[in-house]
């Protein structure tokens, strides 16, 4: 039995957790794999930390609020400690829905894939975002063919498989704010093999995105920046 | 000794009585106060020796002597501000460390 560990980072998500947590435990899968959900509450205002209590799901419960980044760890960093096969990052607003699992899952088996990317942007299905996240995403997918040489569509989906190898690099090291597309470099560059599946996704169901409209320069410079950073460490160190 | 002489050694003096107190109580680190203390020393050093801020400026090829303190006091400024930034880097991940911890240890003591 290969178990997977499905990470939900929450941050005031009161409304929309428990639908996510029961959509997770209720989502199809390969014969032969079983899900359980960590939730990570992010020091969350509301009361995330009584509804999750509650729930069918790991509850871990962070003292302090560490932003994205850090949390998805804490949740890699349980996945890994307890021996998981398999970790899938869920967002706790139900953008990911638990259905489309699977095919993650199923592709990755299929091509060997350490890495497996929930795509919106293959081809052109389901939500789709706003302008401005698409124009991101494509610099994005710029800078990753100029760095690492992989194409990838979608390099700010949160909605991502790793397989244990990635979960011990991850354990040690993982980008703080804003981590999607610095993680892919980050993966790239440790020679994990990356894959990309066509995925729908829904609009946010509850809770605000980690990047508003404003912050949006700041995100594109503070990223660029971490990818730099990250590609020199990782090729010097080598 | 100019009036000033006195006032600035009097200055640097009680500062550096603070500095000692602060480490005494246990409010700041030995390792942060060694720059403290180098600089009370110099100043002090300067305050007793008045040619010599004209001296070290003529051997250094500084023309105005007050703007090679200016130079050497934003020159020390910039690196010590470099060395807390690095500081408050390396606790912002021991923290982080701290809270991950914290939350699955949180999480293994529920479930016994």
């Amino acid at each position: 039995m290969k178990r997977i560990a499905a990470v939900v980072p929450a941050y005031n998500e009161e409304k929309a957790i428990a639908a996510v947590v029961a959509d997770i435990n209720s989502a199809p899968l390969p014969a032969g794999y079983s899900i359980t959900a960590v939730v990570v509450n992010d020091c969350s205002k509301d009361s995330t930390s009584e509804v999750i209590s509650k729930l069918n799901c790991i509850a871990l419960n962070l003292p302090i609020n560490l932003g994205i980044g850090g949390a998805v760890q804490t949740g890699f960093k349980y996945a890994f400690e307890n021996g998981f096969d398999y970790a899938i990052q869920i967002d706790g607003d139900g953008q990911h829905p638990a259905s489309e699992i699977h095919k993650l899952v199923n592709h990755a088996i299929e091509h060997n894939y350490d890495v497996v990317i929930g795509s919106r942007f293959i081809s052109k299905e389901g939500f789709q975002s706003s302008a401005l996240r698409r124009f991101g995403i494509n610099y994005f997918k710029w800078l990753n063919r100029l760095l690492v040489g992989v194409t990838i569509n979608d390099s700010t989906s949160g909605f991502r498989l790793i397989n244990r190898k990635v979960l011990e690099v991850v354990n040690e090291y993982y980008p703080d704010e804003y981590p999607e597309p610095e993680a892919i470099i980050l993966y790239s560059l440790n020679h994990f093999k990356t894959g990309e599946v066509q995925v729908q996704m829904k609009e946010r169901q509850g809770g605000v995105s980690s990047i508003g409209a404003f912050s949006s320069i700041y995100y594109m410079f503070k990223v660029s920046l971490a990818i730099f950073y990250t590609f020199i460490r990782i090729k010097f160190k080598k | 000794m100019a009036k000033i002489q006195i006032i600035a050694i009097a200055t640097s003096l009680l500062f550096l009585l603070y500095i000692v107190r602060l480490i005494i109580k246990g409010k700041l680190r030995e390792e942060y106060s060694i720059v403290w203390i180098v600089c009370t020393v110099v100043l002090i050093l300067f305050s007793f020796w008045r040619d010599g801020l004209e001296i070290m400026a003529n051997l250094l090829g500084v023309y105005e002597a007050p703007n090679l303190i200016f130079t050497g006091a934003i020159f020390a400024i910039f690196i010590y501000l470099l060395h807390l930034s690095v500081v408050v880097s390396k606790l912002q991940s021991q923290n982080k460390q701290l809270a991950q911890d914290i939350a699955m240890l949180k999480e293994k003591m529920e479930n016994k």
